[in-house]
This record gives structure tokens, C-alpha cells and sequence, in this order.
């Protein structure tokens, strides 16, 4: 293995593990209510800005961290409380249109409350790069990963192993079974918008000391993180954190070895292919109620 | 009075589906319900779990209440569905299956019921890891069952129980409605088979388009030439 191809690599799983936490958004939002939540990448940038301000204020980090994941969990609820809830009953079509306008909303918003420019966050460890197999890597992509790792994990123990998590899989299998046996739907669905939007800010935090953060950016983050998820397969657990690392190592890998201006066009491409070619992603079921 | 249920209205859009029905269920007894296609069964239990919105009338169970109660509260109370088409968790295990149905009880009697569940139907202890999607239809209607079981149920609300199923599972199903009643479970049951569901009721209600058209003891009903003509093909 080339030096250069670690290096891409690596880079490539980092990017990737961001966009795998977004994927996860999607997924544990589209389960609970068939609803593709394209505000998803305001939570990244509201974790992001929340965690500079709140730093800039002289926070230390294990303060300032929970709080912007709480601040964005916060808005998450909110939005499903205000927005998706008083719609309910409507059709799918409709309610992702209020998630598009909610977006919209929540980036002016924060154009208000902070500004338009790039903000820097600092790297939770220094930033003296790591040399491994010729490639070097960052403490922060370090954090990326191992914080993604961990989130996995207790994702998957969350739903594998507990009432309350195994009872969202159900609601998401089998609604009219699930409320009769007594799961409040309405409840899982409130839990999965507060679960998305703290994943998005954490995502949103790990990610601010390697590539700044603004107001603006979870238009693009948003908008990988959904062709992560269709590529794994919206729902898909599994399907969203593979879909995530082969965006991240595909973007990094044309960036590098053909010319950098295809980067961003790789999620367009991955969106339409699988759009036309494998409607259900690599490891999803449902075929036919894609919108 | 266990359940008392008074003029109710249900409606799909604009179309009605149920138009004033009184229906009772007293304790420890088995009511059954029957009517062709369409009449309205399915809506009726739908909206006895408050899954379906109703227009008008009212539902009292034990005194209390519940016309417009969520479905999680009843569940609480006791009321609990069998639905039609069995609607198990495909993807989960048949013992996740049955422990959500105990979704409101605590873990003590979650882990008694699973084993009284067992005791009834020992083939879904053979198969407690695998996915509920790969069992047989009646072994799909027996962990429906046993799911509602789970959840305590105070008022049993079993919907076409035996749909589907070939001869000899639809015996067995019986044999466990049977089981069920000797063991003092109130039961309110849907059936397709009318003959085998007004032979197992005390009393029986007859739903014609969204109303009951005739009520009477089982044994009465096997006997109304009405009923013979319609439901029992003779
Ligand atoms: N989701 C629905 N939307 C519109 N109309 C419905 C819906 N479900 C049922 N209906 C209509 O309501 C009426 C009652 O249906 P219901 O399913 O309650 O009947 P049923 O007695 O359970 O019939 P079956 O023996 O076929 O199960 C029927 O005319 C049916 O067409
Ligand atoms: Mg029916």
C-alpha cells in the first residue's frame, strides 16, 4: 500500500465516519415515521456553531460539548413537537416539505444569531499529526473515529438489547401491532428527532476543528450523510455507517487521484445510481415506499 | 358490565363503517361477533383498542371511560388486541415478539408470562431466536396470541384468530380460545367460522353493514334460521 494511498484513506474513513453519523439521522428518523428529515444537517451545524460560542465563552470542552449536543437535541424535539407533529396525519410528501422549510428556517436563524463567517473550533487533543505507515493522520480524526466507533456500538446495543430501543424497531416494522401493544408511537417519534439531532451535533462538533464550521454547513453535510444513507439503504443501521466510510473513501480517493472538483459531485452520482439501479441500497428491505 | 359499548360511529373519510352499535361483555364470559365481509368486525375492535377514530357514541370498560383513551392507556387497563393478518414483528425474534407484548408490565411479569406463553405453545420456545417472518402461518397466530397474552389482557379482542389456517391448526386455535375461557379470560372474538365461533360463545352478536342485526346466546344463533341461511350455509 502506497504511502499516498493510506494517506487518502485515512482521510477518506474520517470524512466518512462523519457522514456515517448523519446516514444514522436519516435512518433512525426515516424508521420511526417513513419521513426523510432533510433538516438533519442544521443539527450538524447548530452542534458546531453551539460548541464555538460556547467555547468562545470560556467553557471547557466537557461542559460546552454536552451542552451543544443537549442545545441541538433541544432543537431536534422541538422541531418534531412544532412542525411534524401538528402535521401528523398528512402525507410523507408533506411533512419531508416542512423538514426542507424547517431547515431553511433554522440556517436564517443562525445566520442571525452568529454570522455568515467560517468559524475555527479547536481540536479537542493539539494538533501535532501522527505518523503511521508512512501516512500521517490527525488527533481529531482520531476523536472522528473513535467517537463514531463508540456511537455505533451503543447504538447497536441500544437497539439490540433494550425494551425501549427494540420497541422503535417495532414501531418502525409494524406501527398499528406496535401501538397495540402499548408503545406510544407519538413518544418514538419525538425520541428519534432528540436521538438524530444529538448524533448530527455530535457529528457537527467532531468534524469543526478539521474543516471549520458555519451556518451554512449542513446544506452540503446534509445532503452527503442522505446519499450515505440511501446507498446503505435508508433504515438500515448497518447500511448507513457502510454507506457513510464508501462515500467518505470514494470522495477522498477521486479528489485525490483524479482532480478534487469531483469530490462533491460523487454523492449526486451515488444518489441517482442507486436511485435507478438499487432503489433499496446495499443492505435495504423495503422496496417500494421510497418517495 | 366488563365493556359497554353505546351507539358508536365509526367512519372511513366520509363512508360509514360502524352506525350506532351497542354491544356488552360481562365478565369471565365469551362474545363472539360475526358477519360477512365488510360488516364492520375489524373496524369495531380497531376502534375498542383506540386505533380507529370514532364519530360518535361511547365505550366504558370496568366504569371507566375510555372512548377517547390512547391505545397505550387501554392497553393498560387490560384491553388487548389479537389483530387480523397476525401483524407479528417480522424482523425480531420470537421472543422480542413476545416480550414488547409485554411492552407496559414490568420485567417480573414479562418473565412469567414468557414461560406461561411457552407452556402453551411449545414450538415457539423451540423457535425463540428465530426471526417471527420465518414461521408457518399458525405459528404466526399462535405468537400473536401469545404476545397479547403477554400484556395481562383483562378483555381478550381476537380478530379472525383462525384466518387462514389449514383445518387442523384452526382446531387447535380453538382448543386454545377454549383453553383461554376455562381459565376465566373475558374474550370478545371475531370468526370468520361462524359455526365454530358461536359453538365456543356464551353470546353473540350479528353485524350486518355497520349494525347488529341479531344477539342471543350461541346455541340461539346456531338455531336462527337467519343465521343458518347466511353464516352457516345451510
Ligand atoms: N382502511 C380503510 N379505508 C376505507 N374503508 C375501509 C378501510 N378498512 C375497511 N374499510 C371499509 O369499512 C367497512 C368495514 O370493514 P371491516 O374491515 O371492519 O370489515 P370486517 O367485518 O372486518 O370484514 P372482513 O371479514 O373482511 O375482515 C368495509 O366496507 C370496508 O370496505
Ligand atoms: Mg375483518
Amino acid at each position: 500500500m502506497s504511502a499516498q494511498f493510506m494517506q487518502y484513506l485515512l482521510t477518506g474513513l474520517t470524512v466518512g465516519a462523519i457522514y456515517a453519523l448523519l446516514a444514522l439521522g436519516f435512518s433512525i428518523i426515516f424508521n420511526a415515521s417513513h419521513v426523510i428529515n432533510f433538516a438533519q444537517g442544521e443539527f450538524v451545524m447548530i452542534g458546531g456553531m453551539a460548541a464555538v460560542s460556547l467555547t468562545a465563552a470560556g467553557l471547557p470542552y466537557l461542559l460546552a460539548v454536552p451542552l451543544a449536543i443537549a442545545a441541538a437535541a433541544l432543537v431536534g424535539l422541538a422541531l418534531e413537537k412544532f412542525a411534524v407533529e401538528p402535521a401528523r396525519g398528512a402525507s410523507v410528501v408533506t411533512l419531508i416539505i416542512i423538514t426542507i422549510g424547517a431547515s431553511i428556517f433554522l440556517r436564517g436563524l443562525a445566520m442571525l444569531v452568529w454570522d455568515k463567517n467560517l468559524h475555527p473550533l479547536k481540536p479537542f487533543t493539539g494538533d501535532t499529526p501522527i505518523a503511521i505507515g508512512g501516512a500521517t493522520i490527525l488527533p481529531q480524526s482520531l476523536w472522528v473515529l473513535g467517537v463514531t466507533l463508540a456511537i455505533v456500538l451503543a447504538l447497536s446495543w441500544f437497539f439490540g438489547r433494550t425494551l425501549l430501543g427494540k420497541a422503535m424497531l417495532a414501531t418502525s416494522h409494524n406501527r398499528l401491532a406496535a401501538e397495540l401493544v402499548g408503545i406510544n408511537v407519538r413518544m418514538v417519534l419525538f425520541l428519534s428527532f432528540g436521538l438524530s439531532a444529538a448524533l448530527g451535533a455530535i457529528a457537527g462538533i467532531l468534524i469543526a476543528p478539521i474543516t471549520l464550521t458555519s451556518y451554512d454547513v449542513g446544506v452540503m453535510l446534509g445532503l452527503k450523510g442522505f446519499a450515505a444513507a440511501i446507498l446503505g439503504g435508508l433504515g438500515s443501521g448497518m447500511g448507513a455507517v457502510v454507506g457513510g466510510l464508501v462515500l467518505g473513501i470514494a470522495e477522498t480517493m477521486s479528489a485525490g487521484y483524479l482532480s478534487s472538483a469531483y469530490k462533491d459531485a460523487i454523492a449526486f452520482v451515488i444518489i441517482l445510481a442507486v436511485l435507478f439501479f438499487m432503489p433499496s441500497g446495499l443492505f435495504g428491505k423495503r422496496g417500494g415506499e421510497r418517495v | 358490565m366488563m365493556l359497554e359499548v353505546e351507539g358508536l360511529c365509526s367512519q372511513y373519510g366520509r363512508i360509514p363503517a360502524l352506525k350506532g352499535i351497542d354491544v356488552q361483555v360481562r365478565e369471565g364470559e365469551l362474545v363472539a361477533l360475526v358477519g360477512a365481509n365488510g360488516a364492520g368486525k375489524t373496524t369495531l375492535l380497531r376502534a375498542l383498542s383506540g386505533v380507529q377514530p370514532v364519530s360518535a357514541g361511547r365505550v366504558h370498560f370496568e366504569g371507566a371511560d375510555i372512548t377517547s383513551a390512547a391505545p397505550d392507556k387501554r392497553v393498560r387497563l387490560g384491553v388487548v388486541q389479537v389483530p387480523e393478518g397476525r401483524q407479528v414483528f417480522g424482523p425480531l425474534s420470537v421472543e422480542d415478539n413476545l416480550r414488547l407484548g409485554a411492552y407496559l408490565r414490568s420485567r417480573a411479569e414479562a418473565a412469567l408470562g414468557i414461560e406461561r406463553v411457552y407452556a402453551m405453545f411449545p414450538v415457539l420456545k423451540s423457535k425463540r431466536r428465530e426471526p417471527a417472518g420465518a414461521l408457518s402461518g399458525g405459528q404466526q397466530q399462535m405468537l400473536a396470541m401469545g404476545r397479547a397474552l403477554m400484556a395481562l389482557p383483562r378483555l381478550l379482542l381476537l380478530d379472525e384468530p383462525s384466518m387462514g389456517l389449514a383445518p387442523k391448526l384452526v382446531e387447535e386455535i380453538f382448543a386454545c380460545v377454549r383453553a383461554l375461557k376455562a381459565a376465566s379470560t373475558t374474550i370478545f372474538l371475531v370468526d370468520q367460522n361462524a359455526r365454530a365461533a358461536l359453538a365456543v360463545a356464551d353470546r353473540a352478536y350479528v353485524l350486518e353493514t355497520g349494525r347488529v342485526v341479531l344477539s342471543g346466546s350461541g346455541p340461539e344463533l346456531l338455531d336462527n334460521e337467519q343465521v343458518k341461511e347466511a353464516y352457516l350455509g345451510l
